[in-house]
């Protein structure tokens, strides 16, 4: 408990800070801009009261993309982790393609996805998609290759197949490790979500956060962003507590 | 080449079929399906790993029902000799049958590998890890589990069956690797230094039980371990290697009977004789 009890007590400091600073004008004046522009966590709160129905709106649309986005990355992030796997050419040749694909700035792509996909879900959850995929596939494959050799060999003299061998063995050693990438992926999901909406859109948390922001609507900002912030939280906490229910032999986790 | 070879090399044991076996005493309840004995010949064997030398040729013949121990200084090439020999591996040169087939997949086929690990899977609990090898051959889980069954009875592990290897002592988990060995019912055992992860007195324990085990029904075993002792009380036969790489420099036919309580058999006079043999065997091809 008291280990709770500390870090809840800081956050609560840092907030009351801020909520101080707010009200004292102390960051306007620093940064030589309107005060309504500073919102105070209290001003943040009433927005997210005020503005509920919105946020519910635009967040159920965000976590929609988010959940199709992140399935799709599952899905063909551990079946081409699994192909690579069974073909170490493939994997030689692709794995450099693979980390390349990294260094594409999604920012850049997601304008061209819209162009290509339309204004509809579609490139959002391609975005989120190419977000996710890395850390899944990296990953999920890195597991499935740090397999003990000599279960393998164990398992191959009690007469397993090509495939039983993968699934009694390989894909059990891989499950922590894909839970790991997967926990990054929905974080970073979430940021692939809103580079959509902005790309176009219009609803969502990322729409209502530019569309609050033109508007020099600071409090519905920052309480689109709390949402966001929340969503990413709870999918990643979802996630932490499946790991624990189907992959209780991976390596164990310091509690955070 | 072979420098010194002791007590007369292999005057070839009669090969004993099936029914010489089980009429001899052991009880056919309990044997399994499939894992009627079968030989092992190893001709003119020779490994290495890129410039390592491993195995150099090596002349070994294990016959039906033999129990050979083969023993050697740590690294000398004693694992890989057995996954040579179970097909998991190609040899540099040599041939190597077992019961009958050459090909390394059929020989796959033949031989079941205990590890020196015991390498049970975390998750999978005791009885579905014996089961593994029905399993892969198509069984339900529970078609698998009942073969295990009886089998976590006779060996001692009733109302373990639903445990994780987590929760279990080191003697029960290699008990548990032995089983999931013989449910694979092959007609040869590659056994490799099953009780070196144990202490002093479960060790002992084990190896009792293995003379049990392995006197219950016969089988065609091949038994690595870096101790003269355990390899003279569990084999019928034991190979003595030399650093490596691994030399065949002595072999010698174990004294007693087995399946003779341990504290008897390894105090017998025969006994004692034979092992300081074997261990001036070990020291000479130190040199
Ligand atoms: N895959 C491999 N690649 C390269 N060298 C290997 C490989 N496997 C084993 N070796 C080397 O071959 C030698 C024999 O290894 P091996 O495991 O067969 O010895 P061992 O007699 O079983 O030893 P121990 O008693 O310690 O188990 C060792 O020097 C080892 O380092
Ligand atoms: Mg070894």
């Amino acid at each position: 408990m008291k280990s709770r009890l500390a870090p809840l007590a800081i956050v609560l400091a840092l907030i009351g800070a801020w909520e101080l600073a707010a009200r004292l004008d102390v960051l306007a004046h620093g940064l030589h801009i309107e005060p309504f522009l500073v919102p105070a966590p209290s001003d943040i709160a009433a927005s997210l009261w005020s503005d509920r129905g919105l946020l519910a709106d635009n967040g159920w649309v965000t976590l929609k993309e988010v959940l199709g986005g992140f399935a799709l990355s599952v899905v063909a992030g551990v079946g081409f982790a699994i192909v690579l796997h069974l073909s170490p050419t493939l994997r030689r040749a692709v794995y450099p393609l693979l980390i390349a694909s990294q260094t594409i700035p999604i920012v850049v792509i997601a304008p061209i996805l819209v162009v290509w996909l339309g204004f509809g879900i579609g490139p959002k959850l391609a975005i989120i998609a190419l977000i996710c995929f890395f850390p899944i596939t990296v990953n999920t494959l890195d597991g499935l290759r740090s397999v003990d050799p000599d279960l393998v060999k164990m398992i191959r003299t009690l007469d397993a197949s090509r495939r039983q061998t993968l699934w009694r063995v390989e894909a059990p050693t891989a499950l922590p490790f894909f839970f790991s990438g997967a926990k990054i992926a929905v974080a970073v999901a979430v940021i692939g979500a809103v580079f959509g909406e902005w790309a176009g859109s219009s609803s969502g948390l990322g729409h209502l956060i530019q569309e609050a922001s033109a508007q020099l609507q600071t409090a519905r900002t920052f309480a689109a962003v709390a949402v966001l912030s929340a969503l990413a939280i709870l999918l990643f906490a979802l996630l932490a507590a499946i790991e624990r229910r189907v992959a209780w032999w991976g390596p164990k986790e310091t509690s955070t | 080449m072979r420098s010194t070879s002791e007590a007369p090399a292999t005057e070839p044991q009669p090969v004993l079929s099936l029914a010489d076996r089980e009429a001899g005493g052991s009880d056919p309840t309990a044997r399994l399906e499939g894992g009627s004995p079968g030989a092992v010949e190893v001709h003119d064997l020779g490994h290495s790993f890129g410039e390592l030398g491993v195995i150099e040729l090596l002349e070994l013949s294990v016959s039906a029902g033999e129990v050979l121990g083969v023993v050697g200084p740590s690294g000398c090439g004693k694992s890989t000799l057995l996954e040579l020999v179970g097909g998991l591996r190609a040899p540099v040169r040599g041939a190597i049958e077992v019961d009958g087939a050459g090909a390394a997949n059929e020989r796959l086929a033949r031989c079941s590998y205990m590890p020196q690990r015991d390498l049970l899977l975390p998750w999978l609990t005791a009885i579905d890890n014996a089961a593994l090898a029905p399993r892969n051959r198509g069984a339900t889980r529970a078609e698998a589990r009942r073969l295990a069954h009886p089998l976590f009875e006779r060996f001692g592990l009733a109302g373990f069956e639903r445990s994780r290897p987590s929760e279990l002592s080191g003697g029960m988990r290699q008990r548990i690797a032995f089983l999931r060995t013989l449910l694979a019912g092959k007609p040869v055992l590659l056994l490799d230094e099953p009780f070196a992860s144990l202490d002093a007195i479960t060790r002992a324990e084990m190896q009792e039980w293995l003379a049990e085990a392995l006197a219950a029904e016969s089988h065609t075993a091949i038994l690595v371990t870096h101790d003269v002792e355990e390899a003279l009380y569990l084999s019928d036969r034991v190979a003595v290697l030399s650093p490596r790489p691994a030399r065949l420099i002595a072999e010698l036919r174990a004294p007693s009977p087995r399946a003779l309580p341990r504290l008897d058999a390894v105090t017998s006079a025969g006994f004692t004789a034979t092992r300081e043999r074997a261990l001036a065997a070990l020291a000479r091809g130190r040199r």
